[in-house]
């Protein structure tokens, strides 16, 4: 029953009786219990809850009462989501215990939509990060190979999708943080544009970057938790209103047509990977290419400053939102501070963790006085023309197609050690953030490894409609999405 | 400009972020924040004195909603999480000190 699990199959078994969500929910359920202990995926789960969930959408389909568009789903949720249920630790020591007062509104929108929530899974400490090695609480490994590691860092959500451990799950991405996990995993993962879908219930990371985003195993079930998740909150001051950008039938614009598609690629892009995603890439261009499409060769001369300006914005933004972790409101407090500035600062010092304390300190840096024109000014300004590079892209084609990451799936630990080269394995997803537009990632292949290959496509903002059409285009004439991990 | 950041700005930094380190913690960011910053650096080939910095991605102004009264968190759901309390208030060690006459 849980074998290639998705989102519009089994919403439709189960709004048609044929499958029950109390039965599906249960037999995942089970298969976390068997497999979650050498995957690490969840930090929670809510077995109770959920079954109580779904039993009350079977209750409301036998009484044939309407049910919502993911009625009895079993989905599971990154955890920098706030829920009411459980806790929400974002990874980190510091909130180990927070118990959140409220829902989160993607979290709204998800249970208004009848959906079971499963759990809450693993992340990068505060999502800073590429492997979710951060995470100050557990261990993930990547499903396809258990010594390697499952991007990041939304890793758990990719995971639990990969493994069939939920039907599809919530990420954020910051920098690549849904796209390379879902890349690394072999599942589809999409960034949203900037405003798109409300933070609020979001923990901050960088506030000017940060977008939640479905994560699935196939692009159709991607258009179903988007149109969900979608749409104005006024909860959040940067939720777009929909005078500005209304929100489309995303399941209607996957069923059209698409003529004289235009495709831009950058070709030191392509040749800058590791060999099998370079020819990956390569071969899903020309797949296109053979279904009618036009490639177009672009430059984008301030792409490779990306990295650098997003280690400033994204810091200094950072250093700002984890403020107001105290020791004094929420969170953890030290239980040796003597007085009210070591309360902030042993509590801080204990209840973070390595990663997180570099970017506040790199952040802080940045914004103090004597530097901020240098690094957060300067940076700002190479934001403007990484936009303007999109833009120009965007006037020649419809989409922008590369790679995720440079390479697949790394070992646990290879990078642990020096923090920098980390940071430059997201060259290819950093841009996206700081220019706003939306990002989807699809499986594209695989390394003689049988480890998956992402292939990242890139549109102007509002244009997640487009981009799940040419998708799933390509979904439609290859298996990739269908080839599944195989694990005991 | 130095691209390096030398122990002592380590330390300051460390300070404004509230941030307890230790000896060793403090020597290990010294150097692995130097090699960011040094790369950082790249941006300064740049010529940038004619460009707009851009904070947000989208245009974003201003929101306002009708100053209405509507219901918040509550006493209670707001204390909920507080690492120590007493009575409707979070506590905190002494701030002043006894004799400070405040």
């Amino acid at each position: 029953m849980t074998d290639q699990l998705t989102v519009f199959k089994l919403k439709q078994d189960i709004a048609a009786g044929r499958i029950k969500s109390r039965e599906i929910t249960k037999a995942i359920l089970d298969r976390i219990s068997r497999y979650d202990s050498a995957i690490g995926a969840y930090l929670s789960v809510f077995a109770d809850k959920a079954l109580q969930q779904a039993q009350a959408v079977d209750d409301k389909i036998a009484a044939g009462q309407p049910v919502g568009p993911l009625a009895g789903v079993p989905i599971a949720i990154k955890d920098n989501l706030c829920y009411t249920e459980g806790l929400t630790t974002c990874g980190s020591k510091i909130l180990g215990n927070f118990k959140p007062p409220y829902n989160a509104h993607v979290v709204e929108k998800l249970l208004a939509a009848d959906a079971v929530i499963l759990g809450k899974t693993n992340l990068d400490e505060f999502a800073m990060g590429s492997s979710t090695e951060n995470s100050g609480l557990q261990k993930t490994v990547n499903p396809w190979d258990k010594t390697r590691v499952p991007g990041g860092s939304s890793g758990g959500s990719a995971a639990s999708v990969a493994a069939g451990l939920c039907c599809a799950a919530l990420g954020s991405d910051t920098g690549g943080s849904i796209r390379q996990p879902a890349s690394f995993c072999g599942i589809v993962g999409l960034k949203p544009t900037y405003g798109r879908v409300s933070r609020y219930g979001l923990v901050a990371y960088g506030s000017s970057l940060d977008q939640i985003g479905p994560m699935t195993t196939c692009v159709k079930d991607a258009a179903i938790l988007l149109q969900v998740l979608a749409g104005h909150d006024e909860r959040d001051s940067t939720s777009v209103s929909t005078e500005t950008a209304a929100v489309p039938d995303y399941l209607i614009a996957l069923e059209q047509a698409v003529t004289g598609l235009k495709i831009a690629y950058v070709p030191q892009f392509i040749e800058q990977a590791e060999a099998p995603v370079r020819d990956a890439i390569k071969s899903a261009l020309e797949l296109y290419k053979s279904l009618g499409a036009n490639l177009v060769e672009v430059q984008m001369p301030h792409f490779d400053y990306s990295i650098a300006a997003y280690y400033v914005i994204a810091t200094a933004e950072a250093s700002s939102n984890l403020a107001r972790f105290d020791g004094c409101h929420y969170g953890y407090r030290s239980p040796s501070a003597r007085d009210y500035v070591e309360v902030y600062s042993k509590s801080r010092a204990e209840g973070f963790g390595a990663e997180v304390k570099r970017r506040i300190m790199l952040g802080t840096f940045a914004l103090s006085s004597g530097y901020y024109d240098a690094y957060y000014l300067k940076a700002l300004k190479v934001r403007n023309l990484i936009r303007k590079d999109f833009t120009e892209a965007f006037a020649k084609a419809d989409c922008l197609m590369m790679p995720v990451a440079p390479s697949t799936a790394f070992k646990i630990g290879e990078k642990t050690n020096d923090p920098l080269q980390m940071y430059l394995a997201d060259i290819y997803t950093i841009a996206v953030n700081l220019a706003g537009v939306p990002g989807l990632s699809i499986p594209c292949g695989f390394d003689g490894n049988r480890l998956p290959i992402g292939l990242q496509i890139i549109g102007p903002t509002f244009s997640e409609d487009k981009l799940l059409r040419i998708a799933a285009i390509f979904e439609s004439k290859t298996d990739y999405h269908l080839q599944k991990p195989e694990f005991k | 400009m130095s691209n390096q950041i030398n122990r002592q700005q380590v330390e300051q930094v460390a300070h404004l972020s509230r941030l307890d380190l230790t000896d060793q913690e403090l020597d290990l960011f010294s150097g692995q924040l130097s090699s960011i910053v040094e790369y950082i650096q790249k941006l300064n080939e740049l010529d940038t004195q004619n460009v707009e910095p851009l904070a947000h991605s989208l245009p974003v102004h201003n929101v306002f909603r009708p100053d209405i009264p509507r219901p918040s968190l509550g006493t209670e759901k707001a204390l909920a999480n507080a690492p120590d309390r007493v009575d409707d208030f979070f506590k905190v060690p002494q701030i002043l000190d006894d004799n400070s006459g405040a």
